[in-house]
């Protein structure tokens, strides 16, 4: 097992510009992540939830503020900060063992070891047999998988989830979130995830960070103390899941660039 | 190889206009309107088509046309995907290299044999040169166009996977404008078979199908000509289902969509 690095974003701001328009997608951020900890960013759709995980994936850059990773400031991508997209983003000329192969393809070990370690992931997500198959004959869950298991590859110490099963149907969702716990569990990898869905959010977080939005800033840093895994009827996972949504409808927000 | 895997099926409807045209050629032969020097009857053409695979003379112009297009074309496609490649990824090439292109692309092929056979003289080189020039644009333009289309999303996944520049043309940036560089290949195919045939119609110097096709016309040999002119059209058409068959090969192996999860 690899050793685990903390995460921190320190009072990071972030703005573009759309449409002539100054938007603040992003206003004084902070918060941090433990080793091993799988934390959950909600928030309504424009509350730079999304930009805040490329800024942790080093995809952009901060305006102002800082993002570390094991005490360095982050300033580019890294294998050691994997990210799954919500699009999975496969190499569509690529079959999925070839694509899961792309995240080893900077890894040291020898060839034949590469093959059978990209074939262990492919077997963690459950996509046995179809190693050769290429991304448009997977369907959006299977493709999704296979994307996971390409970041897995790569060794990250933390895997970022930017939505990766936003597009997917619920029973697909439902099955994709509880391989997610699976897989966290197995890996022992940090998680850092965006989602608009309470119910997952309270299904797999150790921590989950709640987002205003115009500008994007931290509402609350709600802890979720049930044992996992987690039952979704279980009274006090809904009475957590019915105070998420509280707090998010509470938001004091104006429809974006109102 | 069959007709119809060379991209040769045939609809009948498009026989139509051939065959009349060709009823009508043999109709104004018999009947005498035509001057059979100018018009040339169909059967003098037959003939002279069978005098003219039997000798040596038509087959050396068409091995030196081959040799010559095949060299042109493929120097001119290297420099093209070369040139392509570096315009369309790196902005400092993009910069000092794309606006120099436009200009020298948009000077006529065939302007360019005066300098040529000044600097290289009329042999082999100022002709070669010539057909590569015609392959280059082509290729180049299509190669920079897609490679600066590679979807951003796919060049990210790289950048996460930290792929050096080397590893990120070769396996994100290349197979993303392979279909834009195999459509460049295939039409600078044909502008370097007309390169081929106008260098050596114009330079007429040497063996050639286009030398062929000027000294018939030196001689009014009008059967000569014809016969020039669809060989020339028969080695294009064949060369450009060759190209394709060879490109496309590949490419639709996997059409089955399965669905599970």
């Amino acid at each position: 097992m690899t050793e685990l690095a903390s995460l921190e974003v320190r009072s990071a701001s972030k703005s573009f510009a759309v449409n002539g328009h100054h938007v603040r997608a992003l206003d004084d951020v902070s918060f941090a992540v433990s080793p091993g900890e799988f934390v959950s960013i909600v928030g309504p759709s424009g509350c730079g939830k999304s930009t805040l995980l490329r800024l942790v994936a080093g995809l952009e850059r901060p305006d102002a503020g800082e993002v570390t990773f094991a005490g360095a400031r982050v300033d580019g991508p890294s294998l050691r900060r994997g990210i799954v997209f919500q699009d999975h983003r496969l190499l569509p000329w690529l079959t999925v063992e070839a694509n899961v192969g792309l995240g080893l393809l900077k890894s040291a070990l020898p060839d034949a070891q590469k093959r059978a370690a990209a074939r262990d992931y492919i077997a963690l997500v459950g996509l046995n047999g179809f190693e050769g198959a290429y991304p448009h004959q997977l369907s959006g869950g299977m493709a999704q998988r296979a994307a996971i298991a390409r970041s897995l590859a790569a060794r990250p110490q933390i895997l970022l989830l930017d939505e990766p099963l936003g597009a997917l149907d619920s029973l697909t969702r439902g099955q994709l979130q509880a391989e997610l716990l699976r897989i966290w569990q197995h890996e022992g990898v940090t998680m850092l995830m965006v989602t608009h869905d309470v119910n997952e959010a309270v299904f797999l977080s150790d921590r989950i960070v709640v987002m205003d939005r115009n500008p994007g800033r931290i509402r609350e840093i709600l802890d979720v103390n049930l044992e996992k895994p987690r039952r979704r009827h279980d009274p006090a996972f809904s009475a957590t899941a019915q105070h998420l949504e509280e707090l998010l409808e509470a938001n004091p927000t104006s429809p974006p660039h109102g | 190889m069959s007709a119809a895997s060379l991209g040769l099926r045939v609809d009948r409807r498009s026989l139509v206009l051939p065959v009349v045209l060709v009823a009508l050629w043999t109709a104004a032969s018999a009947s005498g309107i035509a001057n059979p020097h100018v018009l040339v009857p169909p059967g003098t053409l037959l003939a002279a088509f069978a005098s003219a695979v039997r000798s040596g003379d038509f087959w050396t112009a068409v091995g030196a046309s081959l040799a010559r297009f095949g060299a042109g074309w493929a120097i001119g496609s290297l420099f093209g995907i070369a040139v392509g490649v570096a315009v369309g990824t790196y902005r400092p090439a993009e910069r000092v290299i794309a606006p120099s292109l436009d200009s020298v692309r948009q000077v006529a092929l065939f302007a360019w044999i005066p300098l040529l056979t000044a600097w290289f003289g009329d042999g082999e080189a100022a002709k070669v040169i010539l057909i590569a020039v015609a392959a280059f644009f082509p290729v180049a333009l299509n190669t920079e166009s897609g490679c600066r289309s590679t979807p951003r999303a796919l060049i990210e996944v790289g950048r996460v996977l930290e792929f050096d520049p080397w590893t990120m043309l070769r396996r994100v940036v290349l197979p993303s404008a392979r279909p834009a560089i195999s459509a460049g290949l295939t039409i600078a195919l044909t502008s370097a078979w007309i390169g081929t045939i106008g260098a050596e119609y114009l330079i007429d110097e040497g063996n050639g199908l286009g030398v062929y096709l000027a000294s018939a016309r030196l001689d009014s040999r009008m059967d000569l000509v014809i016969v020039s002119m669809v060989t020339l059209g028969a080695i294009g058409l064949a060369l450009n289902a060759g190209l394709r068959a060879a490109l496309g090969g590949r490419a639709s192996e996997n059409d089955v969509v399965v669905t599970d999860d």
